[in-house]
């Protein structure tokens, strides 16, 4: 086929939208921080290698690690009931989701390593208690309802989020959310079939559902963040395209979709001052305790010292594990560097 | 799940050195969805060796049976071409390459 066109020339290319134009505008000379700017206002992905602020980078890596070590101790109040969840099938379920929990912290921990900081760095920040996980941990699950209401707020809380974190500027931490996303949506409707199950139940089980609402509700508004007014950091985090949406947008989202749900199950939300405004378009609520979340945030939570003392064990009794597995690993490469059994000849499978 | 936590009091950020990840190696993770495909990029794991790897790819990335084979490559061993340079080192400019370049009389048909 002749490369030489009879027609005018990028004619036919300007009626595919997928081929470029025939010369393309002249690469403009600008600084790296001008290119960074101009891609978040594109709408275009951060990726690993490319040049960004420094103040950027960190906010990323403070915000994803501290993601990461929610997911990873987020499995402890779950796990908790795994050896009583009520049938075998819910055990099963338990145990996959919880499965998930260290799955999206393996996620995350990756996506913040392309930032330029190791996992075990990570890792030791929070065994120093130099970074923290999300405070919604520090509460405790006393009763087999309170896995319906993680499942169900907690997750259902963490989706809202999660959904406009799918969209955040930094590519990796955008696509590890795409995939998290997908698999809570399991997590929030396990929940809620188990909220279903007790209110369908006996007049105690009834009440269980009833309590375990009474007291995840609020920790669950309190994972959004503090209200805008007192929030330092959103107009940054809009401006880099890292937040879309503010704190008390993401709240209102989660209120407005979550108190039919509640009023389907026939429980109550603990909000004498829940009620529908006409005019917003959204439900009214009462004011959130701070001076709680803060001192939960602070270390003085109902199971803080818990969480992390579980953690350190699980960390300090692993490590004959750890050692073992890498002591194998040089053993077998020592003696000769020939191929292993498993080692794949990718070539051929291409 | 993910959520805002406020900085709180002790809370340091960790230092930024470039430093390559410690403990184990890492990993990069492709995989196979069904037969007929590629091998894809998924993301990486540490582990010890390529065995453990193998093992830890597919509890991390196909525990909903996203995948029929896996590959794993030391992450060190990816050479990448220069962000920075995309613009002289990709050719974007000849249109001419692309069929819609060409216009066919209508009479002639599908081609």
């Amino acid at each position: 086929m002749s490369i030489v066109s009879p027609t005018t020339p990028g004619t036919g290319a300007t009626t595919l939208t997928t081929t470029p134009p025939l010369t393309s505008p002249a690469p403009p000379v600008s600084s790296p921080e001008e290119r960074f700017q101009s891609l978040i206002r594109a709408g275009e992905k951060i990726e690993p290698r490319d040049w960004m602020p420094d103040a950027y980078r960190n906010t990323m890596i403070r915000q994803i690690a501290q993601h990461a070590h929610s997911e990873v101790i987020g499995q402890q109040p779950e796990g908790n009931w795994i050896t009583r969840a009520p049938t075998l099938v819910r055990k099963a379920i338990l145990i996959a989701k919880v499965q998930d929990e260290a799955g999206h912290g393996l996620y995350l921990y990756s996506a913040a390593e392309t930032l330029g900081v190791s996992r075990q760095e990570l890792t030791e920040l929070l065994h120093a208690g130099r970074q923290k996980y999300s405070s919604i941990f520090n509460y405790p699950t006393l009763t087999w309802a309170d896995i319906g209401c993680i499942g169900w707020l907690v997750d259902g809380a963490a989706i809202t989020n999660q959904v406009m974190l799918s969209r955040t500027s930094y590519g990796p931490y955008a696509r590890a959310m795409v995939k998290i996303c997908k698999e809570e949506s399991f997590h929030q409707r396990q929940g809620y079939e188990i909220m279903l199950a007790l209110v369908k139940g006996t007049e105690a089980q009834r009440a269980m559902a009833q309590d375990a609402l009474n007291r995840w509700w609020w920790p669950s508004l309190v994972m959004f963040g503090p209200p805008d007014t007192d929030s330092p950091h959103t107009p940054e985090s809009v401006a880099w395209g890292i937040k879309l949406e503010t704190n008390d947008e993401l709240r209102q989202r989660f209120i407005d979709t979550t108190v039919p749900q509640a009023d389907h199950l026939g429980l109550t939300i603990p909000d004498p001052r829940l009620r529908w405004n006409d005019e917003r378009g959204h439900y009214d609520f009462g004011p959130i305790d701070w001076d709680d979340f803060w001192r939960v945030i602070k270390g003085d939570g109902p199971c803080n010292r818990e969480r992390m003392a579980h953690k350190l064990a699980a960390w300090n009794e692993g490590a004959w594990v750890r050692e073992a597995a890498q002591a194998h690993a040089a053993k077998r490469a020592a003696p000769a560097a020939t191929t292993t059994t498993t080692t794949t000849t990718a070539g051929d499978q291409r | 799940m993910s959520y805002h936590v406020p900085r709180a009091e002790g809370e340091i950020d960790p230092t930024f050195n470039g430093r390559a990840a410690g403990g184990y190696p890492l990993w990069e993770v492709f995989i196979r969805a069904k037969r007929g495909l590629n091998h894809v990029h998924a993301g990486s794991v540490h582990a010890p060796d390529a065995e453990t790897a193998v093992l830890a790819a597919r509890d991390v990335y196909t525990r909903r049976s996203e995948g029929v084979s896996i590959w794993v490559v030391p992450s060190a061993q990816i050479h990448a071409s220069d962000p920075d340079e995309a613009d002289a080192f990709f050719d974007s400019d000849k249109p001419y390459r692309h069929p819609t370049f060409y216009q066919i009389p209508e009479e002639v048909g599908h081609m």
